[in-house]
């Protein structure tokens, strides 16, 4: 066997030579070639990911493996290298990135191969999966914030990628400027690690915590994990931060997909998880972080319920497990947040690329009041969404529901408030997701006959990554079989072990869990069915009330609106014509013009006669005689 | 020899320019900037060993000498001058002024004087050379400028020479402290002065630089230059001009009157704080291209000149780093500004879009020069505001948490205009009115040296780190 880890710079490499090929012959680069570049270069990434993924796994591996490519900032006593880390977490990050990215690709070449801007658009992707990969495989903070603010430079690319339309164009700025709060949090945590610490490096900082963490003053320990923790919410998209991820829909659906669901928003939970050591010490912000989840996992599948853009509801979705992971972290169970990371990677990248495939057939409409009945033409997508929307419901024995019940298991052990209302937002998470496949797949068609007449099913380019991550929304479950079942620890815990320990999760009696597994579980199936029952026959009201609120998505982006955005701008324009032009400038004018003025009244001295000035030099001399005389001695 | 000639060189041609017509003009231009960067190049590369220098006779009556030093700042200030001077000369290739060779000539001798401030180590060369690079640049505006050039001019004209007079009584007063011009004897003088006679010596020397930097509130002069000058001024006014301001705090301010800096250096932090947020807001609602990159150039210099008042190692690298950095990345913005304006007839972004569509080439640049603006990572400009942050953050100043974090609120507001600006001008539908050509060759050859040198300097900081890390302690020291 190889030496993969110290292969690991050619992960990211691949990508990037994919991106430079694409990028600086955008002009010139056949579409079809352009797909098979970009592709390949992911597919090439992938296999060195399995590779490292191996050797990792085996007994062989110890310690983590760091990899230092050059001196990236050197000044006096600070040191940043641009390093790689390699280990079970990023390791696993790698395959899920390079694995789910490679499927997404391959779905795009097909899905985008209309779209005269194809070339640019597998450029972007491949910048994309650099910057990820950048981002996880970082020794040190700033590596990874340098990925971190990359992917947010190609999510907002992106998002923007069909920049004719203002509104699109709008949603891209919106990303960005919402990851750049978050970003700042981030900034200024890293400035806080290294005033405190003088590294950035993950190695010495955790060692220096390990051994003098509980002396550290907590009040230090507690504001870095929230600035870190308000750069999470920036990128994966939590309360406060999180109306960007809903307008990202904008972006070509892969993107979605890639970018908005399976990877890049994941990276909060990764950041943490990875700085579990450090949040460990500081239960005060775990508690915070549960509390916001869990609020945004409530919040979103509120609003989910209510939308109806096909990828507007997955969006939300998207927002609301996002909450869910954050709630397993906020718990203590960083593992289980990763697990969850994963499984969701899986199927809410199948159900995003399906939803694309449905796009495609519809001829752009996204609106499931107009369709219904898809599945008797498109069986494949059908199938395949279905097994997704079971698996994100929490069925039994598919991926989320060992993933989802793993989270609620230890929200429970951290306090049984907290699993009651998990269980309410994955009921709700059942409800809307049936909701979306019975609006979608069954019934009767609602569109136009041109439309119905155009119904197809994808060609296999599209369908293929959606039977594989279907494949793997079915068992990527059985990596983390609960205890109860097996007697054994969680294979997956057991693989991060090494590198994620998990804080403070009490054991709970086996019949407990079993009892609050039974009951999270029969909850979500009596949802799906509820859901199942209401809209077989639907019937789409103008909304009232607070179906209209929710329908409005609380009309946060509008108090946003209100109370921040507007504010600013017309404090701006106060600032420039009041403050600026009138008042600096105008004391700066004024200063000149009473210059000025004073020489124009002291050229009236300049009178030409010989008497006048005689008197004035007289005047002047008794002035400085009589000054000397009683002030100079 | 080397000093003298770089200083000689943009002189003598300059002075010959004038008797130059047409096309001759520019490309004497062109030749004498591509030598002096190619001089600029090796005295940077001659840095790693020891500074160079050069000493000659002057004006001993008035105990001054013609002494030039090159130590890492000064190198890394005229490579800069030489490369955007060059890059200048290049974009003008294809556009037409009027008087070319009187044009390009006053362009040249200020690029003398610029050489000369960066070089001087003493200090009445060092106030003649201040003078040299800024005359021309009065003609130039006043002559080639917008509709409102007179006005301008003479506000920046009365602005900034108040500032060098103020400049000029203090530097005869530390004169005659020390007793002579040479740069060991004023610092040593000043240090040596009783705080309170530093005290008064800082203003009058600070508010010369800080009108030059420019400094909240002594900024109002700037926006409408930028605004009405030609843009190969514009360039030469906030590429290099402003550096020249930041230059004179470190090497004639901070080491003369330590007791004065250090006293009202909270003070210079709140003010370059304030117009850190104050510019960026302003910025938001201007719709002219120039007037925002202007306030954004505002905002940049309040960060350097907040870091290299927080003393700190760390953050007076990256105020070196920065200011090479904000000068190529300002050059490119107003490169293609002016291309803008060349093609669209406006610098209006209210009128503007489309560029993406009918000039995608342009729009690359555009967007790759504006994301270095905001200091997006692996691009050159995140370097400095990284280390600058982490200076100001861990600098000797009061309440330094909460200054960092306001001056952060810069990275967010920013990224607002600098987006907005790039959705309105580069995307959206094409303006049908205007058949827009793309980049011309000359155009493109220099918007990619400019993309060159973000890209490299953003991946491998390394060269600019090691030319200038000895004089960022130093400084500090």
């Amino acid at each position: 066997m190889g030496n993969f880890s110290q292969l690991v710079y050619l992960v990211p490499l691949f990508p990037l030579v994919g991106f430079l090929i694409n990028g600086l012959l955008w002009n010139k680069m056949p579409k079809s070639l352009a797909g098979i570049i970009g592709s390949a270069a992911i597919l090439a990434s992938f296999c060195v990911s399995l590779g490292i993924f191996f050797e990792v796994k085996s007994a062989s591996f110890h310690e983590p493996v760091i990899v230092t490519l050059f001196d990236f900032i050197q000044s006096g006593k600070l040191h940043i290298p641009l390093a790689f880390q390699v280990d079970q977490l990023s390791s696993l990050f790698l395959l899920i990135i390079t694995g789910v990215g490679f499927l997404i690709h391959v779905y795009s070449a097909s899905y985008m191969s209309h779209d005269e801007g194809m070339v640019k658009y597998f450029a972007y992707l491949n910048l994309f999966v650099f910057s990820m990969l950048l981002l996880i495989l970082g020794a040190n903070y700033l590596v990874m914030f340098i990925g971190w603010e990359g992917v947010g430079l190609c999510s907002y690319l992106l998002i923007g990628f069909w920049f004719k339309k203002r509104e699109y164009t709008n949603a891209a700025k919106k990303a960005f400027v919402m990851n750049r709060i978050g970003d700042l949090g981030f900034l200024v945590g890293m400035l806080l690690v290294l005033y405190n610490f003088g590294t950035l490096s993950y190695k010495e900082f955790f060692a220096t915590l390990g051994t003098s963490g509980a002396t550290m003053p907590p009040a230090t320990i507690t504001a870095i994990t929230i600035c870190f923790f308000i750069g999470a919410t920036g990128k994966s998209a939590q309360i406060p931060l999180y109306t960007w991820l809903p307008d990202a829909m904008a972006g070509p659906t892969p993107v979605s997909a890639l970018i908005h669901a399976a990877t890049m928003v994941t990276a909060g939970i990764y950041m943490i998880a990875r700085s579990h050591v450090l949040y460990s010490l500081a239960p005060f912000t775990l508690n915070i972080i549960a509390i916001v989840g869990l609020a945004t996992a409530l919040l979103a599948a509120t609003i989910a319920i209510f939308q109806y853009d096909i990828k507007k509801v997955l969006a939300y979705s998207t927002v609301s497990q996002l909450g869910f992971m954050f709630l397993a972290i906020g718990s203590g169970a960083y593992t289980i947040a990763v697990f969850h990371v994963m499984t969701h990677a899986f199927f809410k990248a199948l159900m995003f690329l399906g939803s694309g495939s449905v796009i495609h057939a519809m001829g752009g409409e996204q609106d499931i009041r107009k369709m219904g009945g898809l599945g008797k033409k498109m069986k494949i997508t059908s199938v395949t969404f279905l097994i997704g929307c079971l698996a994100i419901s929490g069925f039994p024995l598919l991926s989320g529901f060992f993933s989802k019940d793993a989270i609620l298991t230890a929200a429970y052990a951290h306090n049984p408030i907290l699993y009651a209302l998990g269980v309410l937002a994955a009921m709700m998470t059942a409800f809307y997701m049936f909701r979306l496949y019975v609006l979608t797949f069954r019934g009767t068609f609602r569109g136009t006959h041109e439309q119905e007449h155009h119904l197809h099913e994808s060609p296999a380019a599209m369908t293929i990554p959606l039977i594989v991550l279907a494949i793997l929304s079915v068992i990527g479950g059985y990596v983390g079989i609960p205890e109860v079942f097996t007697h054994k620890e969680l294979a997956f815990n057991e693989y991060l072990g090494p590198v994620v320990k998990n804080f403070g999760i009490h054991e709970i009696p086996e019949n407990t869990e079993i009892m609050l597994m039974t009951v999270s579980t029969l909850a979500s199936l009596a949802m799906m069915y509820f859901a199942m029952m209401k809209f077989r026959k639907p019937a789409f009201p103008e909304s009232t009330g607070i179906a209209k609120v929710l329908e409005n998505k609380w009309y946060v982006d509008e108090l946003y609106d209100a109370i921040i955005v507007r504010p600013i701008e017309a404090m701006s324009g106060v600032l420039d014509r009041f403050v600026e032009k009138m008042g600096i400038d105008g004391i700066v004018n004024g200063v000149g013009k009473t210059v000025k003025w004073g020489g124009d009244r002291l050229r009236m001295l300049q009178t030409g006669q010989v008497g006048f000035y005689i008197f004035i030099m007289v005047i002047g001399m008794v002035a400085l005689f009589t000054l000397s005389f009683f002030w100079i001695r | 020899m080397v000093l003298l000639l770089l200083i000689l060189i943009p002189l003598i041609t300059g002075a010959f320019s004038f008797a130059v017509k047409g096309d001759a003009a520019k490309a004497l231009a062109l030749i004498s900037t591509t030598a002096t960067l190619a001089l600029s190049a090796y005295v940077s590369g001659a840095n790693f060993g020891a500074p160079v220098s050069y000493d000659h006779e002057w004006i001993p009556m008035m105990g001054t000498r013609f002494s030039l030093l090159a130590d890492g700042m000064s190198s890394m200030l005229v490579l800069l001058t030489g490369i955007v001077m060059m890059v200048v000369m290049i974009a003008q290739i294809n556009k037409d002024v009027e008087h070319p060779g009187a044009f390009y000539g006053l362009l040249l001798l200020s690029q003398a004087g610029l050489m000369g401030v960066f070089l001087a180590s003493d200090a009445l060369l060092f106030y003649v050379f201040w003078e040299l690079a800024l005359i021309p640049v009065y003609f130039l505006c006043s002559q080639w400028g917008g509709e409102k050039r007179i006005p301008v001019t003479f506000k920046f004209f009365i602005y900034t020479f108040v500032g060098s007079l103020m400049m000029l009584s203090g530097l005869i007063y530390l004169s005659l402290q020390g007793g002579s011009y040479a740069w060991a004897d004023i610092t040593k003088a000043g240090a040596a002065l009783p705080a309170a006679s530093q005290h008064w010596l800082f203003w009058l020397m600070f508010i010369a630089f800080a009108i030059k930097m420019p400094v909240f509130p002594f900024h109002t002069w700037q926006p409408d230059a930028y605004e009405q000058s030609p843009t190969p001024v514009t360039i030469v006014l906030s590429a290099l001009m402003v550096k020249m301001g930041l230059f004179a705090v470190l090497r004639w301010l901070m080491p003369t009157v330590p007791v004065g800096v250090e006293y009202w250096s909270d003070t210079v932090v709140v003010l370059s704080v304030i117009g850190i947020v104050y510019a960026s807001c302003i910025a938001i609602v201007q719709t002219d291209i120039k007037r925002m990159i202007a306030y954004s150039s505002i905002a940049h210099m309040g960060l350097m000149c907040a870091t290299a008042f927080a003393h700190n190692g760390v953050g007076m690298h990256g105020v070196m780093v920065q200011m090479f950095n904000h000068g190529i990345n300002i050059t490119g913005m107003w490169l293609i500004v002016s291309m803008v304006e060349q093609r669209w007839g406006t610098r209006d972004m209210t009128k503007l879009g489309g560029m993406a569509s009918s000039a995608p080439q342009m729009a690359i640049a555009l967007v790759i020069i504006s994301l270095a603006n905001i200091a997006l990572p692996l691009t050159n400009g995140f370097i400095g505001e990284f280390m600058m942050f982490n200076g100001l953050f861990s600098g000797y100043i009061s309440n330094h948490t909460v200054m960092t974090v306001l001056a952060g609120l810069g990275i967010i507001l920013g990224a607002v205009y600098t987006l907005n600006m790039i959705q309105k001008v580069a995307y959206g539908e094409k303006t049908t009115m205007v058949v827009a050509k793309d980049l011309a060759i000359n155009e493109y050859i220099s918007l990619a040296v400019i993309i060159t040198v973000i890209i490299f300097l953003g991946v491998y900081p390394k060269p600019l780190l090691d030319l200038t890390s000895g004089v960022a302690q130093m400084i500090v020291k």
